[in-house]
């Protein structure tokens, strides 16, 4: 083990490399590109035997990816906000083509208007399709969830989307834990056979149309169509709910660092207000109870480290005797509520005391979450939870008052 | 559970996209009077049969079309030299073959 003082960027690519990817397939787009530029670098120097394509597009490079996963290789792509909007056909086809791979965002705001600054609207916005989605607090935990990944990724043959931060955790330096590349081959052995292996000598058509009703297929067994597949799909995604905590607990005895599951808690037992986000805001909003803590105001946080599936179970349980949970969303649903916040009143609904949910935003297009207006959403809430506000309309943290755009 | 109760899947085999024939609004007859294999008796020409895009057709003297699995396409009809394929429609013939075999 090696302590390196390293971007989120560098974590993620040092997480392939250790994974000993086998195609990585990319094209630049900031704040992901210096984890391709690094890949390529280790590629080029001979440190990294994997095949590296560049590619015309996204589009291209989740393409490569479906191809080289089909073959049965270890593969990579990483990217951000409008790049991963133009990947948008291929994550729901590699998903939908039960194909393991990992990829990273470097989570950035879409378009329009132009900005490259981080939240979390991009990945927000695919993930009902189909992926496994983590989101990371630091580096260390983008370099474990890549390597956590491809053991999930394998075990349960959907793929896996890491996201952190862009510029936030992307680009900011900071002490990570390098495992020995021996303790990450104990804990990820080369990837198992696909599920289909391609062989020319007994060739089949992959992803081939599927009909609306199941039929027999040539050798006259009945075969689900595609309702079957997708249900199956699901419950491969509910299954992610026991393997992330198990390759958590994994990766801690392989690595011997506390390990990482569904979701992480902060001081929330004699909580009256929890914190919820997801990122880097988890780093942030820990600091920020810790603070109010001094002032004698009970709060703690629960990070939802895994977005999809979403942990219902274990929000439920984390947050049973809170008053209130202030959910700190980095994207939104236009026109309802945050997408963390709809999760979680949908995961409370009917669990008696249930504590109340109030939605914020914060943090669109790289707007700087201060731990001062962290601290007041968390007072103000606060005291509207021992008011007793059962629902309140949606905060925007940070946002400038009309009457100073005078 | 096999890797087919996952993924979409299939390999080469006779009718394993269904029987396709129940798609077809339209059916190729041919006129052996015309047909330039048939009025000469020996298997020439097969012009039909190489751009059958569905494989249905069957080399012959006049060819013949497999009707369980010709989709109507009319591909045939189009680039026979001597006009022998004529489209007729299928609800001039009552019956279509596919259909009654059920859909696999």
């Amino acid at each position: 083990m090696t302590v390196r003082i390293i971007t989120g960027n560098e974590a993620a690519a040092w997480g392939a490399r250790l994974a000993r990817v086998q195609v990585v397939a990319a094209y630049p787009i900031t704040p992901q590109s210096p984890v391709v530029e690094t890949l390529s670098a280790w590629v080029e120097s001979g440190e990294m035997p994997a095949e590296l394509i560049a590619v015309e597009s996204e589009h291209s490079a989740m393409s490569v990816c479906i191809g080289a996963a089909t073959a049965g290789a270890r593969a990579f792509t990483a990217t951000s906000s409008n790049g991963l909007a133009y990947m948008t056909e291929q994550i729901w086809w590699a998903a939908g083509a039960r194909l393991p791979l990992v990829m990273c965002v470097a989570n950035r705001s879409l378009a329009a208007p132009w900005n490259v600054l981080n939240d979390q609207q991009d990945s927000m916005s695919v993930r009902d399709a189909g992926w496994v989605q983590l989101y990371c607090r630091d580096n260390q935990e983008v370099l474990d969830t890549v390597v956590q990944g491809y053991r999930i990724a394998e075990r349960l043959n959907v793929p896996v989307m890491v996201c952190y931060d862009g510029f936030l955790l992307s680009h900011t330096a900071m002490p990570v834990e390098v495992p020995d590349a021996a303790a990450v081959d104990a804990f990820l052995p080369p990837r198992p056979q696909p599920l289909q292996i391609v062989d020319p000598a007994d060739p089949r058509n992959i992803g081939p149309v599927v009909m609306a009703d199941p039929r027999r297929d040539a050798d006259g067994v009945l075969r689900g169509a595609y309702l079957e597949l997708r249900a199956a799909h699901h419950e491969a995604l509910l299954e992610a709910l026991e393997a992330v905590p198990e390759v958590g607990e994994a990766w801690a005895r392989a690595t011997g660092r506390p390990g990482c599951g569904l979701v992480a808690e902060h001081r929330l037992d004699d909580a009256e207000i929890a914190l919820v986000a997801a990122g880097s805001l988890v780093t942030q909003s820990t600091l920020v109870a810790d603070l109010l803590r001094e002032e004698g105001l009970p709060v703690g946080v629960l990070g939802i480290r895994c977005c999809r599936p979403f942990p219902a179970a274990a929000v439920r349980e984390r947050l049973r005797g809170v008053r209130a949970a202030l959910v700190l969303d980095k994207a939104l649903s236009y026109g309802y509520a945050g997408p963390i916040a709809t999760d979680l009143r949908a995961a409370l609904y009917g669990t008696p005391d249930a504590p109340a949910v109030y939605g914020a935003v914060c943090g669109l297009g790289g707007r700087d979450v201060t731990p001062e207006a962290l601290a007041e959403a968390a007072r103000a809430a606060l005291a509207d939870a021992r008011a007793g506000a059962v629902e309140r309309p949606l905060a925007w943290i940070g946002r400038m008052a009309r009457e100073e755009a005078r | 559970m096999d890797a087919s109760d996952l993924i979409a899947m299939s390999k080469p085999a006779r009718g394993e996209a269904g029987r396709t024939g129940d798609w077809r609004s339209a059916r190729p007859v041919v006129d052996a009077s015309a047909c330039i294999a048939a009025t000469q008796d020996r298997v020439t020409c097969q012009i039909c049969w190489a751009h059958c895009p569905d494989a249905c057709i069957e080399q012959g003297a006049p060819p013949a079309v497999d009707l369980e699995f010709c989709k109507g396409c009319g591909i045939c009809a189009d680039v026979c030299p001597a006009h022998a394929i004529a489209m007729v429609p299928e609800a001039e013939h009552g019956v279509c073959e596919a259909a009654e075999g059920g859909t696999r």
